[in-house]
């Protein structure tokens, strides 16, 4: 274990070599060997997209794309950062659309011409079948886009590699938001609650408690009885 | 190299951590079967705190020297930043000149200064008349990090008034109460606002999946799977786009602007690539700039995004406003404690709303996974360190087992990937499989429970100041329960820029001034700290020390 600890590995950031800890991510790598980033760092879990990432390892003409937050650093990669680059993005009033089939083409009408090359999907960090919902898209199947791209966290690295410039991040986020407005229903109880707050039924109880000191509140406290799963 | 130590891990893990991870599985079957510890009565959380959460140590903070809140207690680091230079002198600086005129002016870019932008439109602010700064990304904030949930009473078995009592009684009875009613009785609003706007939410039957947090009394978190944080926010930004409200990105505030009046008046922003700065005037300023994670109270590792190192409060703090609640820090009981790589990073609660219990290295479990955060996190630091029940990671981190495969046991197959995706990648992408093996946790800096005090409104001491989200103070007391961040960001975030559109309405453009930083300055000098400490910071360091020792020049 110890060994593992002590072990270094180089790697190239933009043409330089830098020797650095084994077991550190791509962007804590770049970090110690003296980077600080202004961009393309965010909030360093995986759920920005902020730290796009592509890079080559020795021996290796693929490319290859991940998040510089979540991917480890390993001996011999050529690395490069992608600042986030925003695709343009259609204006809408989520008021006003229509929520049919025919929807994302109208607001994205690029997505037609998909040549299902999959490079997207290729390039996403996070595993998303982004072809397979751009085709869903082109259906009108809106809620099968909404799942499908549900865990896109918006890097963008899919619209940079489209030959076609579609701009699926933008796209799946419109689907998402139109599923989630029409297609998906209001539970019931929310709009009763929401009826008793207009109505003033809840304010007596509340009020109560507001006026208690902390000795009646430590009282009510420990009275409470916890909901069984 | 590198191949050399993946060999030596099986399925993520070296032999060693395996051979406890068989223990946790031989214990599983009687757990299951048993069900977890009972919760602690009120005098086991007040012993298990003072003892061993890290809040309760009074040598790791101190009484702030000046400004209006002199002798308030705060950590040692955020008392640093306090006590400390502005970054530039105020001399240098041209007010006459106003780069930008607008009746509002919102600092910060997360959840909670978003959703102000978006209602002081609806107030009747012109789209153009707003505008929203960012220290980084328009979103890179914690507002997108949250995971499990947002809390809101809206079952028949549930009420606003039982909501408030779990809030106050989580945050041991400090929170200022109209504020608490503020949050409980907007929540369902709020609901019903992202419903409008598209966020999806999970459901079943026409029902919210709703499940309990840590100290709720009633199952009332509402999720988007284990990505709630970037669900909401990204429909809420995406509105935001729509309404064509001006952003500007990587322009940090470095320091608010005043009337002579003393009144908040707008503020200069600092173009970290440039070198530039900008004069902002504003009728009404609001502040929604996260909280202190990358300062690293007590050298924990942090969940939070890289940007948060509490400059609004710094600059807050300068121009008058008064601070609460800011001796209290939120650990988040589970954080990540292998692999190394992603020390410190959050394994989500929802995690043990959905049934993991967190259990020894001999898979023994010892507290009920669902306490309010504190208690949880004081009782995994005793197991590991007083009980010696934790389990050393190869670079000498302790944590605890949060048993995730009795998620599937409980809730059946397939759950994670369903619930959890995110949860499940993270770690999936280390060679570790969730739904088969538990994970390696220890508490982690999380959130910062207090922050400018404000009132019902989210107006803060100085006139035309507002603040919303982390950096507020009051809402959660002296510990936050789950699921209350994401609500006080979008409660408050509404409520300021409601109260903040409607003050600058009624207000006129005014005369600039730095004379409070000059003032600040007189203060240091009089308090008799002698120091070459600057702030805001705005961003960690995280270069090898070696780098950094002999680096020439300073990066800001």
């Amino acid at each position: 274990m110890s060994e593992q600890e002590n072990a270094t590995i180089r790697i190239h950031v933009m043409g330089k070599t830098y020797r650095v800890p084994a077991g550190l991510t791509i962007m804590d790598a770049m970090e110690y060997s003296g980077y600080r980033f202004i961009r393309g760092a965010g909030c360093r879990s995986g759920f920005c997209g902020a730290c796009s990432t592509i890079y080559r390892r020795e021996e290796d003409y693929r490319l290859q794309f991940a998040l510089a937050c979540q991917e480890m650093a390993e001996d011999g990669m050529y690395l490069v950062q992608l600042p986030f680059t925003p695709a343009p993005r259609s204006q809408y009033d989520l008021e006003k659309v229509d929520p049919t089939e025919n929807v994302l083409l109208q607001y994205y009408p690029e997505i037609a011409r998909c040549v299902a090359c999959n490079t997207c999907t290729k390039a996403c960090p996070q595993d998303i079948e982004v072809m397979d919902y751009v085709q869903a898209a082109l259906r009108g199947d809106i809620t099968r886009t909404a799942t499908l791209s549900f865990d896109c966290i918006q890097c963008g690295l899919c619209t940079m590699r489209c030959p076609a410039d579609i701009k699926h991040y933008h796209m799946a986020q419109m689907a998402r938001r139109i599923y989630g407005r029409y297609l998906s229903p209001v539970p019931e109880h929310l709009e009763e609650r929401l009826r008793e707050i207009e109505e003033g039924v809840c304010d007596s109880e509340l009020d109560k408690l507001v006026a208690m000191n902390e000795e009646e509140l430590v009282i009510a406290y420990a009275a409470r009885i916890r909901e069984e799963e | 190299m590198s191949k050399v130590s993946k060999q030596e891990l099986i399925r993520g893990y070296p032999q060693y951590m395996r051979k406890s991870i068989e223990r946790v599985e031989a214990t599983r079957a009687k757990r299951l079967e048993s069900g977890p510890p009972s919760p602690m009565t009120a005098e086991e959380r007040d012993d298990i705190l003072n003892r061993y959460h890290p809040d309760y140590k009074p040598e790791k903070k101190r009484k702030l020297a000046l400004g209006i809140s002199a002798g308030e207690i705060v950590p040692n680091e955020m008392a640093d930043m306090l006590e400390a230079h502005p970054l530039f002198d105020p001399a240098d600086v041209d007010l006459a000149h106003i780069d930008y005129d607008v009746s509002l002016l919102v600092i910060g870019g997360g959840g909670a200064g978003t959703a102000a932008a978006i209602f002081a439109h609806q107030e009747g602010i012109a789209a153009e008349d707003i505008l929203v700064v960012t220290k980084l990304r328009h979103g890179d904030s914690n507002s997108i990090m949250a995971q499990g949930g947002i809390q809101a009473a809206d079952r028949p078995e549930d009420s606003p008034a039982i909501h408030y009592l779990d809030v106050i009684g989580g945050g041991h009875y400090a929170n200022k109460p109209e504020l608490v009613r503020a949050l409980v009785l907007d929540a369902p609003k709020i609901i019903r606002w992202h419903e409008d706007i598209g966020v999806m939410y999970d459901k079943q039957d026409r029902k919210y999946l709703e499940a309990h947090g840590g100290g709720t009394s009633r199952m009332r978190m509402h999720s988007a799977k284990d990505y709630t944080g970037k669900a909401i926010f990204s429909a809420v930004r995406d509105e935001f786009r729509n309404l064509g409200i001006p952003v500007l990105e990587f322009f940090p505030a470095i320091e608010l602007l005043l009337d002579e009046k003393g009144n908040a008046a707008g503020a200069i922003i600092y173009n970290m690539e440039t070198n530039e700065y900008k004069i902002i005037r504003a009728k009404a300023t609001v502040l929604s700039t996260g909280g202190f994670g990358r300062v690293h109270i007590q050298n924990f590792p942090t969940t939070n995004h890289y940007g948060a190192t509490a400059d609004g409060l710094v600059i807050a703090y300068r121009a008058g406003a008064n601070i609460i609640d800011m001796d209290s820090v939120q650990y988040h009981p589970t954080g990540v404690a292998y692999p190394t790589a992603i020390l410190g990073q959050l394994a989500t609660e929802k995690l043990r709303n959905q049934g993991a219990v967190p259990v020894t290295k001999d898979g023994e479990a010892f507290v009920f996974p669902l306490e309010p955060r504190d208690v949880e996190a004081a009782a995994i630091i005793r197991e590991c360190w007083e009980m010696n029940n934790g389990l050393e990671t190869p670079s000498g981190v302790r944590g605890v087992w949060l048993d995730t495969p009795m998620i599937e046991e409980i809730q059946g197959k397939g759950t994670i990937k369903q619930r959890l995706s995110a949860m499940w990648m993270m770690w999936h992408r280390h060679g570790i499989d969730i739904t088969e093996d538990p994970v390696l946790v220890y508490p982690t800096l999380h959130y910062q429970n207090g922050g400018v005090e404000i009132d019902e409104h989210g107006a803060t001491s100085v006139p035309g100041l507002f603040a919303a989200g982390e950096c507020d103070g009051g809402v959660h007391g002296k510990n936050r329960l789950m699921g209350n961040s994401q609500l006080d960001i979008y409660v408050f975030g509404r409520r300021v820029g409601m109260s903040a559109a409607r003050w600058a309405k009624k207000s006129r453009p005014k005369k600039l001034s730095l004379q409070h930083v000059v003032d600040y300055e007189k203060q240091l000098k009089k308090a008799g700290i002698e120091t070459d400490r600057v702030s805001p910071i705005l961003l960690p360091d995280y270069r090898a020390e070696t780098v950094i020792s002999s680096s020439l020049g300073r990066f800001i």
